[in-house]
């Protein structure tokens, strides 16, 4: 048996996707750039894909540009916007503790070339209100950049109100939608989103493409130099078979939006409740404020790495914030933004499931994470330590 | 490639000497929740010789192999094989450790050495206390 719980890391590509990429491989295979005919065909394809995916997201295909994913679309969303606060001498960004790092790390750089951030604190639900950032946005803020949705524990923030509250202070506004994308409606306009980033293997498309919208008016910097692809705005031969792939698998996932969105939410409820009877367990992240198919929970006494592992041998795909899962010494930075302490943070685990998760695999999910704590629990000695009341519980 | 050596996978599948041992001779924890992994050794000693060992760990998959393999390491063995066990004849028999992982085995050498430090001490023997390292090498915890 496999279950794959973790999509939220990377989805399977669906069948609409890679049929309508195989033809760009060793057919239309052409150089959009090329003058001839041959070429002229793959440039149709492009501007095709870009249209379709612009009218998924409510822009012009203009006002978006192709990237390698949605790290590279987070960099340059966020170094485009610095260049512009620059220009104008405004050198403040505001952002949340619990961005993912392709956001996180550009803006400790910019902090090297002289700009000051201001993380805001994220709620033990794992939201961000409006307020906040009206509160913190200064005569000198250039950019707010708020995540659409969170990666790790799935709370979906007011983008609408933020973007609202942005629009009105002149203040460009971002928002890494790789996790919303074709998980949750997004349009630009009425959102006052002004740079957007997004990513095609979270919502079944290929690996290694993403899209950044920045609203017309919005000057891109370009990271990449090279030739004038992407109107000079990121070189380099545009890989037209992901692209192509990208732009099915978004309309495929918007045309099932809400019917996915029902059905999905209504089996993480499922699966919350029921890792919810595991005693001394918490969920992290708003209730109901979260995406369809995130569950994210921490359970006292045990280490994240291990429970992965056993669950490996169960057949289960999923994943954790503890610190030996990452590599490093510290625990997932979202789950310490939202208070938990680190060695409850260690014992976290996160099921993202998605359109193909079956009644019958949440049950097996819920039984095998409940046996799988309570085996772990018996040879922890911090558990033992909670149990004979020597220490005590937190959660 | 996988993350762990079959033998790493196989002692933390199939733990050897899990549990805990009733008036033990010597109780060592090693460890801090808050860095991700705590060690905890009992022994039982008759004639210098360790006749049984149990462990208990909260950690990930190569803390648990560690312990498993550290306590199959002295099962009867004289205290003072155990002294000498070091975290590199741990990693070792496992097969190796992956490079940020040998934290786990140096924290297997400690949880011993500290069972054995207790053992000294309810014993009344005297001891080098050089010879046992403390954790405050480790820069995650502040404990």
């Amino acid at each position: 048996m496999k279950i794959y719980a973790d999509n939220a890391a990377t989805t399977k590509m669906s069948r609409t996707a890679v049929d309508a990429m195989l033809p760009y491989m060793d057919e239309i295979y052409g150089n959009p750039s090329s003058l001839y005919t041959f070429g002229q065909r793959a440039r149709e394809a492009l501007e095709d894909a870009r249209g379709r995916i612009a009218a998924c997201l409510g822009c012009e295909a203009r006002e978006l540009t192709f990237t390698s994913g949605g790290s590279e679309a987070d960099n340059q969303a966020i170094r485009s916007a610095a260049a512009l606060g620059a220009r104008k001498g405004k050198r403040h960004i505001v952002s949340t503790a619990f961005e993912h790092h392709a956001v996180l790390h550009t803006l400790k750089r910019l902090e090297g070339e002289g700009f000051a951030v201001t993380l805001l604190d994220v709620y033990e639900n794992g939201l961000v209100t409006p307020e906040q950032v009206r509160a913190a946005i200064r005569p000198d803020t250039c950019l707010v950049s708020v995540m659409y949705a969170n990666n790790e524990i799935g709370t979906v923030q007011p983008v609408s109100e933020i973007g609202a509250v942005c629009r009105e202070a002149g203040v460009l506004f971002h928002t890494d939608a790789v996790q919303a994308a074709g998980h949750l409606p997004i349009d630009v306009g009425p959102q006052n989103i002004d740079l957007l980033s997004l990513s095609a293997h979270k919502f079944h498309g290929p690996k290694g493409i993403g899209a950044l919208y920045a609203r017309r008016g919005v000057a891109l910097t370009n990271l990449i130099e090279g030739g004038a692809q992407e109107r000079g705005r990121r070189a380099g031969t545009e890989n037209l078979p992901a692209i192509v792939g990208m732009a099915a698998a978004l309309e495929e996932s918007c045309a099932h939006l809400t019917e996915n969105a029902v059905r999905i939410s209504a089996l993480r409820d499922r699966l919350i409740a029921g890792l919810a009877e595991i005693p001394h367990s918490v969920l992290n992240g708003d209730p109901a404020k979260r995406l369809p198919g995130n569950v994210n929970f921490c359970f006292e006494g045990i280490e994240g790495e291990s429970l992965l592992l056993l669950l490996d041998d169960k057949g289960i795909c999923a994943s954790s914030g503890s610190a030996c899962t990452s590599g490093s010494l510290d625990p997932s930075h979202v789950l310490l933004a939202i208070g938990r302490p680190h060695e409850i943070a260690h014992g976290s685990l996160r099921l993202t499931i998605g359109e193909e998760t079956t009644e019958e695999e949440v049950e097996y999910l819920i039984e095998a994470v409940r046996d799988v704590v309570s085996y772990l629990r018996s040879m922890s000695p911090v558990w033992r330590d909670l149990e004979s009341g020597k220490a005590t519980h937190i959660i | 490639m996988a993350l762990y050596s079959e033998k790493v996978m196989d002692h933390f599948r199939n733990p050897r000497n899990v549990g805990t041992i009733e008036n033990a001779d010597g109780v060592g924890e090693v460890g801090n929740a808050k860095c991700g992994d705590i060690m905890k050794i009992y022994l039982k000693i008759r004639d210098g010789v360790i006749e049984d060992v149990k462990f208990e760990t909260f950690g990930c998959g190569s803390a648990i192999a560690s312990s498993s393999m550290a306590t199959e390491l002295i099962k009867g063995k004289p205290v003072s094989e155990a002294m000498a066990l070091t975290n590199k004849a741990v990693a070792e028999a496992l097969d190796g450790l992956p490079a940020h992982k040998l934290h786990c085995s140096v924290l297997a050498e400690e949880a011993i050495k500290a069972a054995l430090k207790d053992y000294y001490d309810r014993q009344g023997v005297a001891y080098d206390p050089a010879q046992f390292p403390d954790c405050a090498h480790c820069e995650g915890c502040g404990r």
